[in-house]
């Protein structure tokens, strides 16, 4: 019977063949942990005797989630991280370095094939490499640190092929709403979800990873991805290391293939507070929003600032928004400050925030205000996410997040993406 | 293990946010402080308002959203014995596992709000005192029933020096 491309890595990371519904225990490839997760890890870890990591060059501990530290609390966790990591000798990444996830994507380690627990449920993101990476709780993944290996139920696979070829102003962002709303948040829950078709391989790789990052929002374990000539450039990017591409066999079985026409696809915006609350932008237009926010491991890459700095560029916001842009990693940061995106920014009326997860997980850099709404690139809009229940989230491309400060309301980008040739 | 207690019902999709929020469990690992704002952003006062050995019931998808293992261990610390749904989301479901709260698949359109309930998880079912009426629970799988019986994942490494599940 032939496989997935999820088969075939779990197959190859437990040395035997396995199929959709079997268990089996897998051998890990890497490992990551933030802020949020990594300190009942550690906890977790000395609660099973453990003693020394696996594999100190396959794992990293990442401060990200409250970086600069808000609070005093805070600060001892991200003190008991540092610690932890003097102790075992794995990498640290600290204030300011960026998102865990695109400092996985940046790190050189992950490609094709290899097989990635991360605790934060957005692991899937990597997935856009043709690797099976997967979000996991603190005590699975102490469970990894210790013995490098996982248990896993091998899951089935629902795919989603995308024809054709998107507008100008309709971004991945879209398409993963679009195709979110289509599923709903439970919609792919126990499954792999496996992004194909030539709409998928148009996009840049910092594209599909706002496709793979949003895998969880169905409920899925995996976002994978077939890998290109894209993919091995991106990877050889930042590392020399070896990967072999994972492709599904001919005769694989899907438990689900759906298959969709972006090329009349419309910009799309997740409503509060379901991310599967998606509606066409014609929808929601001229709902008046306070803030703005552009980055998040969804969309803070150097592709996103450069469509936010292409629509801002001598331009200023609306008085009546706070623009608020978290460059996903400092080498981002360092590329925008370079080629001038952030000046551009900046002169709009941006503030620039240290590069992490902050405004998008409601522990500092942007609180919305009771009543307010926000409009944003991030993946999530549940109630009180940003750290306010009284506020209302909506989700975004950078596109039309950047339109909609400029303006004040939610706007349609795409008029203006024409003019400016985005 | 039996439990007994009241139910306190929620609808669908209830995300990890809704159960802790961002903005508490980034601070601390004192899981009672947690436990203190549990439920908060669906209902203010469900801390207050539960009982030791009551019941959380849902929908389907309960548990959606991120990897926090502090979303079962603050309903843990809060004294729920159980959380009954529809269904669960992936993470959720392992990390309830893996820190020793009992999670069960069932269906809850047949409870209502302030039911009085037993669950009994040996016999795999739950019996609705108010109602009279008996639900069939949804076995666990094996591997999860194993790590449930060492006492989580914790105490099946202490116990086996590793996993022990194949």
């Amino acid at each position: 019977m032939g496989q997935t491309i999820i088969e075939k890595i779990l197959s190859a990371k437990s040395g035997r063949d396995v199929h959709a519904g079997e268990i089996t225990v897998a051998a890990v490839d890497y490992i990551m942990g933030q802020d949020g997760t990594s300190p009942l890890a550690i906890r977790a870890f000395h609660d099973m005797n453990g003693r020394a990591l696996f594999d100190p060059e396959k794992v990293a501990l990442v401060i990200d989630h409250s970086a600069p530290s808000p609070n005093e609390g805070v600060s001892n966790l991200h003190s008991l991280m540092r610690e932890f990591v003097r102790e075992t000798g794995c990498r640290l990444y600290d204030v300011g370095d960026g998102v865990c996830h695109q400092l996985m994507l940046e790190s050189g380690d992950i490609g094709p094939g290899r097989l990635v627990i991360g605790a934060d449920s957005h692991t899937c993101t990597y997935g856009a490499l043709n690797c099976f990476a997967t979000g996991v709780g603190s005590t699975d993944l102490a469970a990894a640190l210790i013995s490098g290996r996982m248990w896993f139920k091998v899951p089935p696979t629902v795919r989603f092929v995308c024809h054709g070829t998107l507008p100008a102003g309709v971004y991945s962002k879209d398409l993963i709403l679009y195709l979110i709303g289509q599923v709903t948040a439970d919609g792919a829950t126990y499954m792999a979800a496996e992004y194909t078709g030539e709409a998928i391989g148009a996009l840049s790789m910092e594209a599909r990873f706002t496709i793979s990052n949003m895998a969880i929002e169905m409920g899925a374990k995996a976002g994978l991805m077939e890998a290109d000539e894209k993919t091995f450039a991106w990877v050889r990017r930042f590392g020399d290391r070896a990967f072999t591409a994972v492709s599904a066999d001919p005769d694989a079985e899907y438990a689900r293939v759906l298959e969709f026409d972006v090329s009349s696809l419309e910009p799309q915006v997740a409503k509060p507070h379901r991310v599967d609350n998606v509606a066409p932008i014609s929808e929601v237009a001229g709902r008046p929003i306070q803030e703005a926010v552009i980055g998040t491991c969804t969309n803070g890459r150097l592709e996103d600032l450069h469509i936010a700095a292409a629509i801002l560029r001598g331009r200023k916001i609306s008085r009546d928004v706070r623009f608020i842009v978290a460059p996903a990693s400092r080498r981002i940061y360092l590329e925008a400050m370079a080629d001038g995106t952030l000046a551009d920014l900046v002169e709009a009326g941006a503030a620039v925030v240290t590069p992490g997860c902050g405004p998008c997980v409601g522990t500092h850099n942007g609180v919305p205000s009771d009543g307010e709404a926000v409009i944003s690139t991030a993946n999530r809009n549940f109630k009180g996410r940003m750290g306010n229940s009284k506020a209302e989230i909506y989700l975004a491309s950078p596109a039309t997040v950047s339109v909609s400060a400029l303006t004040g309301v939610i706007t349609d980008p795409r008029e203006l993406v024409k003019q400016v040739k985005v | 293990m039996k439990f007994r207690g009241k139910a306190h019902k929620f609808g669908d999709d209830v995300n990890t946010d809704y159960i802790i929020s961002g903005k508490y469990k980034f601070k601390t690992l004192d899981m009672r402080e947690l436990a203190s704002h549990v439920m908060e952003d669906l209902d203010p006062d469900f801390a207050r308002k539960v009982k030791p050995g009551d019941f959380i019931v849902a929908g389907k998808n309960f548990g959606c959203g991120s990897s926090r293992e502090q979303a079962p261990l603050a309903i843990k610390y809060a004294d729920v014995s159980a959380v009954l749904a529809k269904s669960f989301a992936r993470i959720f479901y392992r990390n309830a596992i893996n820190t020793g709260l009992p999670v069960v698949e069932c269906d809850t359109d047949r409870i209502e709000a302030g039911d009085e309930l037993e669950v009994d998880l040996e016999k795999g079912v739950i019996r609705n005192l108010t109602r009279g009426t008996e639900i069939a629970i949804k076995p666990l799988p094996g591997v999860m029933l194993r790590i449930l019986s060492d006492g989580g994942l914790a105490a099946h490494f202490r116990k086996h020096g590793g996993f022990n599940l194949e």
